[in-house]
């Protein structure tokens, strides 16, 4: 990669936490009560149905407890949390028409440049609705459906329904339950049976108001023999109040479909991260999850994939980086529920001045799921003796015929590795990066290039430590 | 001229005292040899020229190039033109040899690297080397065999053509061919301007070679220096005389 292009994605990527617009919206809720929600759903102009889901989910909320393991979350106060932060414009379907000021910020992210040249479709999420979609017209030809899922609810009711809340139940944990009585926002995909979507979509959720939550909801369902890739990012600026996000992202591979979900959130340090993800295979099925976790003050986040078909499949492949005073928790889950079911998992973690990274991979095969093969590979990389790094795997193997393997490395930065780039003339900042982000490496090569380059720099960044 | 002085070195690991008043003087256009017994220092002091943190030094001087070099760490001393062949190079996973010698090249000059001259060079350094090019896109040095990690070094030396080259064991783990062909390396890379400091344990290394000084470290401390004929010597009759 070319220096200057180097810094100018340095720059960009520094602009993420330091954009900061005025508080722009033309409504806002704050709270969480019966009132707040019928008041957002009467803002969306929702059926009685769509309410009448929410209204139950508020219930479940304060019927579940807090998690009773992981960080503490007691700093969260959602009576104070802005539930819902509508901005000044509608959806567009074209840049022009969003206001200035946010689309200087899709601008700044590089939104509307990669839409140009690398995908096929945008969705843009400003605080608590999306503001711009669009997509390619050859997909919609083929009957792809890509739009955000406010809309999907009012266009699509039927295909919405048959999916929403199915592959995450609302009893799930108390946060799910929270998304689901202030969801808003968000995409949905249908890719319909045997469309291949190769260039991919990409949605980008970006928080700006202080004291803010992001409750977007996306729903993905790759049809028979379909395959689609889609990318999803975030970011948000850095405030002194807690922020939270409590996104809900459910999916559904169908036979013979392929999926490959990446994502890159890039939280500012004053993020509570609670996100939920899950995905459904059927039978020879295909689940590719590509994930990159930087930033936030706490993350809660394990995406979950239920091997429900014969041969179904699931690769994961994330990193995590945790810094100074951030408690990154987060794993995965897989249920292996159907004969030769398979799962690869490539996890690595970083942490550094402090920082705590946890993963936990929970792995469960059932009596149904004879000849299944998994293999779980987890390294961390600790820069001093400051930062923790734990792996913590609970696997319930409920029948015989099982392949496993389970491999964990925790270990610091080699003194020896730094002291032999140091040798050839590298600096020492210098040296522990090129280690850091070789480190990286197999997860940078599993991302489109673009994001590639965007992961590094984000390590860069976080070496640096000097802001976020 | 003098490119090397080392005046009364003392080093320690930790409280382990291994350099024990040690004196070396190595001019422009010489090729110098280090000789002794297993754990008498010699990897230490190669070492110690770099700045390994592992190692420090409780008094004297490093002088090079006109310059005391104390006070300088790793980097700058590599800046100044100071090179080390590993006795065992590091493997680091993610990082090709390529990416990693082009990093190299442009912290030492400060300025990017020109991208197709540096393939072009790097190409003909293995070829000269007789190194399959495609370990120039492998990971630095990982799942390479020792003579291929040894034969790695001696690339990075030809590519940044430093002013002092020291070789520690670069020769030991290298079967006759490889031995043969990273002295030929070592001819193409000499001149009248650098000069290299050769430890090992063997005189096949030596012998296409122009050695002008040959010296015996035992204890930390050099307890003879001579020409190529004492390296023979050595080869003959061992180090008991010196213990
Ligand atoms: N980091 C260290 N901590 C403690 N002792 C050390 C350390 N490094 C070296 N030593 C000790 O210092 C002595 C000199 O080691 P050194 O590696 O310099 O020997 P050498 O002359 O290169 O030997 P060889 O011919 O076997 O390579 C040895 O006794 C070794 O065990
Ligand atoms: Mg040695």
């Amino acid at each position: 990669m070319k220096a200057d292009l180097t810094k100018y994605e340095n720059n960009k990527i520094k602009n993420i936490y330091n954009i900061k617009n005025h508080e722009n919206y033309s409504y806002k809720t704050i709270g969480l009560t019966e009132d707040v929600i019928k008041d957002i759903s009467k803002k969306k102009n929702e059926s009685s149905w769509v309410l009448e889901l929410r209204l139950m989910a508020l219930k479940k909320f304060y019927e579940l407890q807090m998690p009773t393991w992981g960080p503490d979350l007691s700093e969260l106060d959602m009576s104070q949390i802005a539930t819902y932060v509508k901005p000044k414009t509608n959806m567009q379907r074209t840049w022009d028409d969003v206001p200035d000021e946010i689309k200087s910020t899709f601008d700044a992210l590089g939104i509307p440049e990669a839409e140009k040249t690398s995908l096929a479709g945008v969705g843009a999420q400003y605080d608590s609705e999306i503001v711009y979609h669009s997509i390619k017209d050859e997909l919609v030809k083929q009957g792809v459906i890509y739009t955000d899922f406010d809309e999907a609810v009012k266009k699509y009711p039927d295909l919405v329904k048959q999916y929403f809340m199915k592959c995450v139940p609302v009893t799930d944990h108390k946060f799910v339950a929270l998304h689901y009585a202030v969801w808003s926002g968000g995409s949905f995909v249908y890719v319909p049976k045997g469309v291949n979507v190769d260039i991919p979509l990409q949605s980008y959720f970006r928080l700006n108001a202080p004291g803010a939550g992001q409750f977007e909801h996306t729903l993905i369902i790759v049809d028979e023999g379909a395959s689609l890739q889609f990318i999803e990012g975030c970011s948000a600026p850095k405030y002194n109040e807690i922020n939270l996000h409590a996104g809900c992202v459910e999916l559904f591979v169908k036979e013979n479909a392929f999926l490959r979900y990446s994502t890159i959130e890039n939280w500012s340090k004053n993020m509570m991260n609670l996100n939920t993800k899950r995905v459904i295979v059927s039978e020879n099925g295909k689940i590719e999850w590509v994930t990159g976790s930087f930033g936030s003050k706490i993350s809660m986040l394990y995406p979950m994939s239920v091997l429900n078909g014969k041969n179904a499949k699931c690769e994961f492949t994330g990193i995590s980086f945790a810094g100074r005073g951030q408690n990154l928790d987060t794993g995965l889950k897989i249920v292996h529920n159907a004969q030769n079911t398979s799962s690869v998992v490539d996890s690595k973690s970083i942490s550094k001045d402090g920082g705590v990274c946890t993963f936990r991979s929970n792995v469960l095969i059932k009596p149904k799921a004879k000849h299944s093969k998994l293999t779980v590979d987890c390294e961390s990389l600790m820069l001093d003796s400051e930062s923790r790094s734990d792996t913590i795997p609970t696997n319930t193997i409920e029948t015989d015929d099982v392949q496993y393997s389970h491999e964990a490395k925790i270990g610091k930065i080699s003194d020896e590795a730094i002291f032999y780039l140091m040798s050839r003339g590298i600096s020492e900042a210098e040296a522990k990066a090129m280690i850091v982000r070789g480190f990286a490496n197999p997860i940078s090569k599993a991302l489109p290039l673009e994001y590639a380059v965007e992961m590094n720099n984000l390590i860069n960044i976080e070496l640096e430590g000097s802001i976020g | 001229m003098n490119l090397l002085t080392i005046k009364n070195l003392y080093a320690n690991a930790g409280e382990k005292e291994i350099l024990k008043g040690l004196n070396l003087e190595i001019n422009k256009g010489e090729i110098h040899v280090i000789m002794g017994p297993n754990g008498a220092g010699k990897s230490t002091l190669a070492n110690i020229i770099l700045d390994n943190p592992q190692y420090n030094v409780i008094k004297g001087n490093i002088e090079f190039d006109g310059e005391n070099i104390n006070k300088l760490k790793t980097d700058e001393r590599a800046k100044k033109g100071i090179f080390m062949s590993f006795q065992t190079p590091e493997e680091v996973p993610g990082i090709s040899v390529t990416n990693f010698l082009k990093t190299a090249q442009s912290s030492r000059t400060g300025e990017p690297v020109k991208i197709f001259k540096f393939k072009k060079e790097l190409e003909e350094n293995m070829k000269k080397l007789d190194m399959n090019p495609s370990y120039s896109t492998r990971d630095l040095n990982v799942g390479f065999s020792g003579g291929e990690k040894k034969k790695n070094e001696i690339l990075q030396m030809l590519t940044l053509n430093p002013k002092l080259a020291i070789l520690d064991e670069t020769d030991s783990g290298l079967d006759v061919d490889a031995i043969r062909t990273v002295s030929k390396g070592i001819n193409m890379y000499k001149n009248d301007d650098n000069a290299v400091l050769i430890i090992t344990h063997s005189t096949k290394i030596l012998n296409d070679l122009k050695v002008d000084k040959v010296h015996i470290l035992v204890d930390g401390k050099i307890v003879k220096t001579g020409d190529a004929n004492l390296a023979e010597q050595i080869e003959e009759e061992g180090y008991a005389k010196y213990i």
